[in-house]
């Protein structure tokens, strides 16, 4: 009636709801300062306790059994020749798979068994691709502990991630511009070529990023094909081999080692100095880390502004 | 005339199916369409002229958009869809065995309910199917044709550079008209191409149909009875059944009969607005 006043505060069940409301704001808020605040202080931690190895000598000596003299040279070394070879063998392979699965496979029960097992793929713990690796590269190709072996390794341990972000990435491209150029009179593989593929490139672009940026961290798996953690050279082709092909060649099948198996060998000496040079490690390959993954922010922004 | 001959006539007349008397460019014989165990549309036989506008209509779910897709094999892409008859183009069955699909699409182009312009620049839109057919010609002589002939230069013709996707959604379907004709088709298929647009960027797509009809054979969808009645020259009712659920031809014929005297009830009914 219009001789009472209109009041809208909440009452009865709708105060309910608003408390309901308000209390899950509180308890999401707290999950996520536990999980950051955790994270915060294994960095202060680690950089506390590494930073004062932190030098131009740290990154460019070689091990010592003198933790003061004793750096990452050979890691990074490996690292970079590793992820290279990583990347060359599994990103054609995974975006080849992808662009099959999603645009020339038959939609039957062969392609739901590939995918399932896809998925299941992308969730098998690394030392498993190790024993894989070991198996495979190292004893039955004879690549010994090399680093083509270790990268052919971790390029299966990460295919199947980039196959399924490179799916999502193609699935994201609307079907409209697929049916708009096949209508035209283009070939499966020209609206893959022109139409697909270019919008879906910077999501594969970002998944690949990602999954390599596990690749750099990975160590059970290159422990198992027999990484080594004392190294007295440089990994991988030099820059005189760039223009020798069986130079080239030798460096690839040189043994090698990477820098998590190399902060992990550190954190078997019990000796303080040794900890330091493991943290100092890990604020390397931490940075290394949060570099890629700003690249694949960076990408993404790029191209979605366009 | 002897009393047979007229009662021959007569029944003629009534006949709802009215085929046109010029060259045909489709021939459609008892064609139906399944999607899985879905009978979108059965028993359609239709013949299309040349040079002429025909328009499919009927309420939403009677197949019409199902029909117009079988004519350039666009049904294809969609795995659980099976067409049945045949449908010949130029006499030639588009369903035999031997035939490519990609030889179908690039004589008979379409142009689709949304907009759906590449994002690519203007220019890039309507060469690239010429590209992909390895059609001859220079890149700017192919977009000055393609867009004259859609009413779209004089609006664009100073920035070819810009993205398609920043033109108006009327400009966007013209420029999908545009790069249809860059392939030098034969036929366009029109599938509601007016639906997302405004009554002025429609009216601009109507006088263009009837432009190109001079020289191309259109087949349009419309769920706009004015519309059609405005732009084609025979009109196709189609009708899903009440009971059955699959679409069928009810009534076809040269549009003004079709919509100032319909031979069924329930062609009259649907024009009227009774129902659809």
């Amino acid at each position: 009636m219009a001789s009472e006043q209109l009041r809208l505060r909440a009452g009865g069940a709708v105060a309910r709801r608003q408390l309901v409301s308000r209390v899950s704001r509180y308890l999401f808020l707290g999950a996520t300062v536990l999980g950051v605040s955790i994270l915060g202080f294994l960095a202060y931690d680690t950089i506390d306790s590494g930073a004062s190895r932190l030098s131009l000598d740290f990154l460019t000596n070689y091990p010592s059994r003198f933790a003061e003299k004793a750096g990452l040279r050979p890691a990074m070394y490996g690292t970079l020749w590793l992820m290279l070879i990583t990347v060359f063998s599994s990103i054609p392979i995974a975006i080849g798979t992808a662009i099959w699965i999603e645009e020339f496979a038959p939609r039957n029960r062969l392609l739901t068994i590939v995918k399932i097992n896809l998925a299941n793929l992308a969730g098998v713990p690394s030392i498993i691709y190790g024993i894989l690796g070991l198996t495979i590269f190292v004893r039955f190709y004879g690549m010994d502990r090399s680093l083509l072996a270790g990268g052919f390794t971790l390029a299966l341990m990460i295919i199947p991630m980039t196959v399924i972000a490179s799916q999502e990435a193609i699935r994201q491209v609307p079907p409209s511009l697929r049916d708009g150029a096949l209508a035209l009179g283009a070939t499966r593989w020209q609206a893959v070529r022109h139409n697909v593929l270019p919008n879906a490139i910077p999501g594969i672009m970002t998944g690949t990023i990602l999954a390599i940026s596990r690749a750099v961290g990975e160590t059970a798996a290159l422990i198992m094909i027999g990484g080594a953690a004392f190294i007295h050279f440089d990994p991988g082709p030099n820059l005189a081999d760039f223009a020798d092909p069986g130079g080239f060649w030798a460096g690839l099948n040189e043994s090698f080692t990477v820098i998590p198996i190399q902060i992990y060998a550190w954190t078997l000496d019990s000796r303080r100095e040794f900890q330091a040079n493991a943290s100092a490690g890990i604020i390397v390959l931490m940075t290394g880390v949060m570099a890629l993954n700003l690249l694949a922010a960076l990408i993404r922004e790029r191209f979605r502004r366009n | 005339m002897t009393p047979d001959a007229t009662a021959a006539e007569s029944v003629q007349r009534a006949d709802p199916i009215r085929q046109p008397p010029e060259d045909t460019v489709f021939r459609l014989q008892d064609v139906g369409i399944w999607y899985g165990n879905k009978h979108a549309i059965s028993d359609i036989s239709l013949n299309i002229p040349v040079n002429r506008v025909t328009a499919l209509i009927g309420p939403s779910g009677c197949g019409k958009s199902s029909l117009l897709r079988c004519l350039n094999r666009m049904n294809d892409l969609i795995p659980s869809a099976r067409v049945e008859g045949t449908v010949e183009y130029h006499g030639a069955d588009i369903y035999a065995r031997s035939v490519d699909p990609v030889e179908v699409r690039r004589r008979i182009g379409m142009v689709f309910q949304k907009p759906n312009p590449f994002p690519k620049s203007i220019q890039d839109n309507v060469v690239f199917g010429a590209k992909v057919n390895g059609i001859e010609g220079s890149s700017g002589e192919i977009v000055e044709r393609a867009l004259k002939q859609a009413a779209l230069w004089d609006e664009v013709k100073n920035d070819l550079k810009k993205s398609g996707l920043e033109l108006s959604g009327g400009q966007q379907q013209r420029l999908c008209i545009a790069r249809a004709l860059a392939v030098q088709p034969d036929v366009i298929l029109m599938d509601e191409p007016c639906s997302a647009l405004d009554p002025i960027a429609t009216l601009k797509i109507e006088d263009l149909i009837r432009e190109l009809v001079k020289e191309y054979t259109i087949i349009i969808v419309t769920h706009n009875m004015q519309q059609a009645a405005r732009v084609s020259d025979y009109t196709a009712f189609l009708l899903a059944q009440e009971h059955g659920l699959n679409g069928t031809l009810i009534e076809y014929g040269p549009t003004n009969e079709v919509f100032t005297q319909p031979r069924e009830q329930r062609t009259e009914d649907y024009i009227t607005g009774r129902f659809g």
